[in-house]
């Protein structure tokens, strides 16, 4: 059972490793700080999976601090590209 | 091979199926709205189906509460990354198809 959760977290990885062609392509930095969140999601699921390989809580405390810091890089990349004051729909 | 072994395996492969595409998702959607889409929402369901299977092999309820935490936790932080991606988009006026107009 154990390698089968183990054979998952290889797959997990292949999948951000495609995933990160998009950080490549671009086009904007929209793009590439989803492909990079997407590489964040995939090692959290990573992380899981092993853990339960293993039977490591430990994994799954690391899980734990990696989602709770997930939102952090795309809230401070949104707060450096807009300009004060922006809003989508003009003042307001 | 008992029936919560099948259980596991069968929602670790479906939880896969779907890390997989979003995988593809983000790849291959030609506007950055669909892209969003694909990564928002087929990749943590891929996460709880896959946190799923964990908790039912491990087979404690005290590490299933926490797997169940670190999905939580997961479906939130998804929703703020949507939330600004999207507004972010918008503010550098991305198109929303290659040969659609401005947003």
């Amino acid at each position: 059972m154990a390698d089968w959760f183990t054979l998952a977290a290889v797959f997990l990885l292949l999948s951000v490793a495609v995933a990160l062609g998009r950080c490549w392509r671009g086009p904007g930095p929209v793009e590439r700080i989803m492909a990079a969140q997407l590489a964040g999601t995939g090692v959290i699921g990573v992380a899981v999976v092993l853990g339960a390989a293993r039977r490591d809580a430990a994994m799954l405390d690391a899980a734990l601090i990696g989602t709770l810091l997930a939102a952090v890089a795309v809230t401070a990349f949104a707060r450096s590209a807009a300009k004060p004051g922006d809003r989508p729909e003009g003042r307001g | 091979m008992s029936w919560i072994d099948l259980a596991v395996l069968a929602l670790l492969g479906t939880g896969l199926a779907f890390y997989g595409a979003g995988s593809l998702g983000l790849l291959r959607f030609p506007d950055t709205a669909s892209r969003l889409h694909a990564l928002t929402k087929a990749d943590n369901l891929g996460l709880g189906l896959v946190a799923l299977a964990a908790a039912l092999h491990w087979g404690s309820l005290a590490v299933a509460a926490k797997i169940a935490l670190v999905w939580l936790f997961a479906v939130i932080a998804a929703g703020i990354t949507s939330q600004l991606l999207a507004r972010q988009a918008r503010l550098d006026g991305t198109r929303s198809h290659p040969d659609g107009d401005r947003p």
